[in-house]
């Protein structure tokens, strides 16, 4: 049952639309390439066309075509037109385009797998409503399941409906989400939190960003359902430093939402009350990792501790602590709203729901896309994505980030569900998915995320301070030409030992593009092995 | 006894006091503490003047104070710090770790432990270059050499006539604009090595 505030809200937004509108993305991308200057240029076309009472310009969030920015959408009653690479000079021809023939030669074909194949549920208003309005989320339907859930539904059925859902964690670890909600709610009584894990470290990705800027108020929402559903009375958003629009959206969205009852005292008119408060990252990796994020919120240096006990037992400041990443929690309502049975009849048989991807390296479509869980990694890359740009041949599909691993061409027809990629030596990670083509050196692909990894270690465990050095020192040695058979034994020895001994997932996985590499790619390695050290070898 | 117990716990900082609400609910709750000590610890409690009359420790004083006061708000000071002055230096340091009754042994090493954070002062204008996965894999390294060969820096570096820092930074998000820089603050994608250095010239002049 919506709130007062949530009717008034909605009435607001009703009464300000208009019967056309055109949308100018305003996220990171496209506004370093220019979107401001676009969205200046639409406003004085528009003026001076005297259409402006009828014609609503807004700057929206992502849309998700980020190597075809500026992007500018135009709607009609009937129909919407998107654009490509639009400048300030084609302003007065988009203002034109307004009820009458579309822009050809800047026109985007809407049907191309890209767009068609897609199915946003966390991006559905990305692209649509103005990340800093919250008029425009209640519009599209947005608090309505925090509403419902205060007030028509116990914390337990909240839980049952997540349980039922399938959801798992989007962080990358694939975390039964239900459970470890149930977990949190079943502990201790007392103060309980709920952290959003907006890290987002794994180089390559930007879908929470693109969230996070785009849409925040799902996020919170999402988060607030939670606390309902845990008990928690406060909870932080941790975002990395190293995303200032992210951050400031954020923050006006929090105001937007004590001003609206929606969060602080009396949520939603009930005697719930949750309140959240941003805290930054400073650019360490390692603080992706649960338990190190807790300790930067507590203003340390972000070290992992051993587990158990879970955060889910004792958390931040010693008490039981809830910690998901942007996207779970932005799944969160649509669950709420249309059902968990809904949600989990999208999806595979153990991998429910959609995922966000990150599309970047070698590839036409760089951008953001979401897809349902079940579709082929081929027909994301050469489908969706276009395949490469010069039209080469793909060599090979990087996810994961540094804990995941390269999957070669002729496993591209697998299907992208946390099962299947694990079974072929990466993981599902947070969403980064990074297409390589022939050019790319496999080697020398291992050494650079065992650099990350080597330079994002707390130091705190001997196998990952001195073991992923140990690795990329053997990587170094074979890309210069200097290293015998002997060398690559150790190497493939020192994967298993700082896998296996190391304190966290980040140690953990450090192995695993060196692991993915030499299952698909041993040749490359065997190819540096130095001639005059094998000689040397045979000699003794 | 006790008073004299937990004033040299508190010289040493090692007894922070929990100066926030939700802190203190949860010590309550966990260890059923009296709430007569807290208040007693803060009116004990005198904030430190600022280093300077220079008006930005104002701005570092209220991060602190909106955070908590106490070795809490330690990384937001640092942010704030950084954002008012552009490094950490001594002086800072050791405000803060009065301000907020932290070690300075723990100020120094959340300081460093972070590669945000930089003690050493920036140059005039900036520029990070973006290493990320996809910046990698379209070419990053190639920036990097052709700043090098123009400026003579590596990343880390200022040059001696303080005009440009030259960074480096993980993944600053741009990936569908890879490679991608940030000059002055400005997000740059699609850059030839010719293209990154136009727009550095244009800067410094």
């Amino acid at each position: 049952m919506p709130t007062e505030e949530l009717i008034a809200l909605k009435t607001k937004a009703d009464q300000e639309c208009r019967k056309h509108r055109i949308c100018v993305c305003a996220a990171a991308s496209c506004q370093s390439i220019g979107a401001d200057l676009v969205l200046k240029a639409l406003a004085t076309a528009l003026a001076e066309s005297g259409r402006a009472a009828d014609v609503e310009l807004r700057a929206v969030g992502c849309i998700g075509l980020c190597s075809a920015g500026p992007l500018v959408r135009v709607e009609n009653e009937e129909q919407s037109t998107l654009y490509r690479e639009v400048g300030p000079g084609d302003a007065n021809e988009l203002v034109g385009s307004v009820e009458a023939a579309p822009v050809e030669r800047l026109r985007i074909d809407t049907t191309a797998p890209f767009f068609a194949r897609q199915q946003r549920i966390v991006l559905e208003n990305c692209g649509t409503v103005r990340p800093e309005n919250i008029e425009d989320y209640v519009a599209a339907g947005g608090y309505e399941a925090l509403c419902r859930a205060i007030t028509e539904m116990t914390p337990a059925e909240v839980i049952s409906e997540l349980t039922a859902s399938g959801l798992r964690g989007r962080g990358g670890g694939g975390y039964p989400t239900g459970l470890k909600w149930q977990t949190v709610a079943k502990s201790a009584d007392g103060t309980k939190f709920v952290v959003c894990n907006a890290d987002e470290g794994d180089p390559g990705a930007f879908m929470d960003r693109s969230v996070l800027e785009s849409d925040p108020h799902r996020v919170l929402e999402g988060m607030t359902i939670a606390a309902y559903a845990v008990g928690a009375s406060h909870g932080y958003v941790y975002v990395r430093a190293e995303y200032p629009l992210a951050i400031a959206r954020l923050k006006t969205a929090i105001r937007q939402a004590k001003a609206a009852n929606l969060l602080g005292q009396n949520v939603a008119g009930s005697r719930f009350e949750f309140s959240i408060d941003i805290r930054l990252g400073a650019g360490a990796f390692v603080c992706g990792e649960e338990t190190a994020l807790l300790a930067s919120i507590e203003g340390r240096r972000g070290q992992p501790r051993p587990r158990p006990p879970y955060p889910a037992e004792r958390g931040l400041y010693g008490r039981p602590t809830l910690i998901n990443n942007v996207e779970t929690f932005a799944n969160i309502a649509p669950i709420i709203q249309r059902g968990g049975a809904w949600f989990a009849s999208i999806g595979t048989e153990r991998s429910k729901g959609t995922k966000v991807f990150a599309l970047a390296g070698q590839i036409k479509n760089t951008g953001l896309i979401e897809v349902p869980m079940g579709i082929s990694l081929r027909e994301i890359v050469e489908s969706i994505g276009g395949g490469v740009p010069s039209g080469g041949r793909i060599k090979a599909v990087q996810t994961g980030g540094p804990s995941g691993g390269c999957i070669p061409n002729d496993q591209l027809d697998i299907s992208v569900d946390y099962d299947s990629l694990q079974k072929v030596g990466s993981i599902m990670g947070s969403g980064g998915m990074i297409v390589m083509d022939e050019t790319s050196n496999m080697v020398e692909v291992a050494r650079y995320f065992m650099e990350f990894s080597m330079s994002e270690s707390c130091g705190k465990c001997a196998p990952c301070r001195i073991g992923n050095y140990q690795m990329h020192e053997l990587l170094c040695k074979l890309l210069a030409g200097k290293a015998a058979a002997a060398d690559l034994t150790l190497l493939e020895e020192l994967t298993f030992t700082v896998g296996e001994t190391s304190l966290c997932g980040l140690g953990q996985n450090a192995p695993n593009p060196i692991k993915s590499t030499l299952r698909y790619y041993r040749h490359e390695y065997e190819a540096l092995l130095s001639a005059s050290c094998a000689a040397e070898e045979v000699a003794q | 006894m006790r008073n004299l117990l937990r004033g040299a716990l508190e010289a040493t900082g090692a007894f922070i006091p929990l100066a926030t609400d939700v802190a203190r609910k949860a010590a309550a709750s966990d260890a059923g503490c009296a709430g007569s000590d807290h208040s007693e610890m803060t009116q004990q409690y005198v904030r430190p003047e600022p280093p300077s009359d220079d008006k930005r420790w104002k701005i570092v004083a209220s991060a602190m104070r909106r955070n908590g006061d106490d070795a809490r708000a330690l990384i937001e000071a640092l942010h704030s710090v950084q954002e008012a002055f552009g490094y950490l230096d001594d002086v800072a340091l050791r405000y803060v770790a009065r301000s907020l009754r932290a070690p300075l042994s723990k100020v120094y090493g959340v300081a460093t432990f972070y590669h945000y954070f930089t003690l050493k002062p920036q140059g005039e204008h900036s520029c990070v270059v973006c290493t990320g996965t996809a910046c990698h894999i379209k070419g990053s390294s190639n920036l990097l050499i052709a700043l090098k060969h123009r400026y003579g820096i590596s990343p880390g570096e200022t040059m001696s006539d303080n005009r440009l820092s030259v960074l480096t930074a993980r993944c600053i998000g741009s990936c569908g604009l890879a490679p991608a820089a940030v000059i002055n603050g400005q997000v740059n994608g699609n850059l030839s090595s010719d293209a990154l250095l136009t727009r550095i010239d244009k800067e410094i002049g």
